[in-house]
């Protein structure tokens, strides 16, 4: 391969485990390993407690119970009927019976949740918890005020600091390292204040890079999030999982995008058309304002395109709080009355806000299984371990979000998965990796050449102008709302700006935080998440969940457009070709009974 | 620009990166307006503003707290003023 001089340089930096990630997922893992006494080091982009988490707001669901009466399987049922039947339930029962442990352990990392009289963690409800197997809502989801990501995030960091994990803050991981065998050994990574790279060779290597929201053009995410570990997963050959699904959140401010919680639906807000009309009670009569997030934003979409939208244009709906007591609101939720006023110009307290269904979520991403392993279809078995590799966080797919994934559960996701992913890997060091693996020369090279491409392109396309190109594309073709020749024209667009994304060109070529570097080395992992998601969905002719199919028929057979004979299964997608291949759900729990197919109604 | 100078620029805004898209929404029109125009003192003003906290950040940028720093004030209101509000019809 033909490298020029400059990037050849390289160093290589050893280490028991490198996580690449320092949001509650990888901050969760990596207290595993170091409290092992493990030499671990922790790649970030940003400075850990700076890491998308702390947007957080919402809380963590467990049945702790300490309100009224809660258990964990009907938690479990929750999440199984939320995901429309896709999670895994043999994930999904590990994820619920193990929330009140994390979120216990969390109280003793110093996390301050917010309290009843009693001194018991205080618990509100949240969309789609229910009691007794989807009777009611429940009070589940643990907060510390408005800031529970951010808390979480320091508490584990602190954590983290006391049994000295080391960070390297600032510096952006390129690439998987991964040899012929299948088997990874590290990453390639650039430290951003220096241009510098490095090879991270490790034992064990752990993906918990966060979520790719900013793939669509209207998205409640971070700039940050761009999908990194996902990427770096496709380019390396590992299948991304089930990356049609996306959540949409119903609440994102008109215009801007900017999350409103939906704790503010749990103390009592109330979605009205433009008749001023509480329309959730037509189309979810026992939880209405609570049920089910793709319900909601099915039924808020719904209510646009039938011409009940409201503004100018009719194309927002609204939320209203004005009956709450204001105390409550400044008290409960006090971020939202600041939100209002910036990003909207309303005064919560007198007037409802303007909101529309905005891209918030990743369910789908690298496969793992409930012990955090990378898995893989190999020798006729669909889940094989990928040696060296775990992931955790909304990067993974365990799978417990399945086609659409309940409020307060992604944190849950990154306690679980993330100790899990780092015990996994601490038995792995423990038990049968003793050595480093030999670093595989082509893959770094591969990574290296990436690199070069980019510092020599000439005529090339502009990054900003491409990934708005792929960010409006995704949102007109692949939306809340799907159609099938929008798709398939869709797929083709993509693969157009995929062309243009490995021919991105930038001027300037200083070493120092160059930002537009980083941003064209983001990009190239974003455009591998998008082709993922359209080639997918234009795949997948069923509704399900968040994936919703204008072609879809509600029969008897297919209630609601979903298709359980042909469609209960996993999607995987393979860069290479964008070859499609499917997985079978797993449909038995570890220890109760199967949760059988229903159609979803809240 | 000089290389020097712009080398702290791109410092701040990789560290205008936050993990509230509130911000990150400000802080694009920020740069927008201010990349050529920003001296010295706003540099500094900018860079302990950074240090902070993110939703403590966001609790100036917002008005819901204030600061008795001049210096920070001036760029609190400079952040407001280009905040999305101003373009929102
Ligand atoms: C506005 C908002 C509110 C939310 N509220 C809730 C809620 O109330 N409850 C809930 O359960 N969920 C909520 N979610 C979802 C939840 O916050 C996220 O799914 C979760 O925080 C993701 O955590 P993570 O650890 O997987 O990744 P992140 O917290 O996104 O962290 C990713 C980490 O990876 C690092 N990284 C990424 N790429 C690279 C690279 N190339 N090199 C080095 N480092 C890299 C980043 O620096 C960062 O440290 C919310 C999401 C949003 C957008």
């Amino acid at each position: 391969m033909a490298l020029r001089k400059a990037i050849m340089n390289y160093t290589v930096r050893k280490f028991d485990a490198v996580i690449v990630g320092a949001g509650g997922a990888g901050l969760r893992a990596a207290i595993q390993l170091s409290e092992a006494g493990y030499k671990t080091a922790v790649l970030t982009k940003v400075f850990p407690t700076r890491s998308h988490t702390v947007a957080a707001q919402g809380g963590v669901a467990a049945s702790l119970g300490n309100s009224e009466e809660d258990h964990w399987h009907w938690h479990m049922y929750d999440t199984v009927k939320g995901s429309d039947w896709l999670g895994d339930q043999d994930a999904i029962e590990f994820m619920c019976r193990k929330a009140n442990e994390v979120v216990v352990e969390l109280e003793h990392y110093g996390m301050p949740f917010d309290r009843l009289d009693n001194g018991k963690i205080y618990q509100r409800p949240f969309g789609g918890h229910m009691s007794n197997f989807g009777e009611k809502p429940v009070r589940r989801s643990c907060a510390a005020a408005d800031r529970t990501g951010h808390a979480m995030l320091h508490a584990m960091y602190q954590r983290n600091v006391k049994v000295n994990t080391q960070f390297f803050v600032e510096w952006q991981a390129l690439d998987l390292v991964r040899d012929a065998e299948g088997d990874v050994m590290g990453v390639t990574a650039m430290d951003m204040e220096t241009g510098e790279i490095v090879v991270f060779h490790a034992k064990a290597t752990i993906f918990a890079t966060g979520g790719a929201g900013r793939i669509y053009y209207s998205s409640t995410n971070a700039f940050i999030n761009t999908g990194d570990g996902v990427g770096m997963a496709a380019r390396a050959g590992i299948p991304l999982e089930d990356m049609e699904f996306w959540q949409f959140h119903p609440t994102g401010v008109a215009g801007a995008g900017v999350l409103i919680t939906e704790g503010v639906r749990g103390e009592g807000g109330i979605l009205r058309n433009s008749a001023g009309e509480r329309f959730m009670e037509r189309y979810a009569p026992n939880a209405k304002d609570l049920a089910s997030r793709d319900v909601v934003s099915r039924a808020m979409t719904t209510e646009i395109n039938e011409g009940r939208g409201c503004g100018p244009n009719e194309d927002f709906v609204l939320l209203d709080i004005t009956h709450l007591p204001p105390e409550t609101i400044m008290k409960r939720l006090p971020g939202i009355h600041e939100i209002g006023i910036q990003f909207a110009g309303v005064d919560c307290l007198k007037e409802p806000l303007p909101v529309v269904p905005t891209c918030h979520y990743q369910m789908g991403g690298i496969p793992t299984n409930y012990s955090g392993q990378v898995v893989v279809p190999r020798g006729g078995n669909h889940s094989e371990p990928v040696l060296g590799f775990y992931a955790a966080g909304e990067c993974a797919c365990a799978s417990v979000h399945g086609a659409n994934r309940l409020g307060t559960n992604s944190l849950l996701d990154l306690l679980v998965f993330g100790k899990s992913a780092g015990e996994t890997a601490v038995n792995d060091l423990k038990n049968s990796v003793k050595a480093h693996k030999p670093l595989a020369q082509d893959a770094i090279d591969r990574s290296l050449a990436r690199v070069d491409r980019l510092n020599h392109q000439k005529d090339g396309a502009d990054v900003h102008e491409t990934r708005l190109a792929m960010q409006r594309t995704m949102q007109k073709h692949a939306g809340v709302f799907r159609f099938k020749d929008m798709l398939a024209e869709g797929v083709k667009r993509i693969d157009e700006i995929a062309g243009q994304v490995a021919q991105t060109q930038i001027k300037d070529k200083s070493k120092v935080f160059n930002t537009a570097r980083i941003e064209a080395l983001e990009l190239d992992n974003l455009i591998e998440v998008a082709k993922a998601t359209i080639v997918s969905a234009n795949a997948r002719t069923e509704s399900r969940g968040a994936h919703v199919r204008d072609d879809a028929t509600d029969t008897p057979e297919t209630p609601d457009g979903r298709d359980d004979r042909n469609w209960l299964k996993h999607t995987l997608w393979y860069r290479e070709g964008n070859r499609l291949d499917y997985k079978p759900v797993q449909m038995k729990p570890m220890s109760v009974d199967t949760i059988e197919l229903k159609k979803r109604a809240y | 620009m000089d290389e020097v100078r712009k080398a702290r620029i791109n410092r701040l805004k990789w560290h205008c990166r936050r993990a509230l898209l509130e911000l990150d929404l400000v802080f694009d029109r920020f740069w927008e307006r201010y990349e050529d125009s920003l001296d010295a003192q706003g540099e500094a003003a900018l860079e302990s503003l950074l240090e902070l906290e993110d939703h403590d950040l966001w609790a100036l940028v917002s008005g819901r707290e204030a600061t008795d720093d001049s210096q920070l004030a001036a760029m609190i209101e400079r952040l407001r003023e280009v905040s999305p509000l101003a373009n929102f019809e």
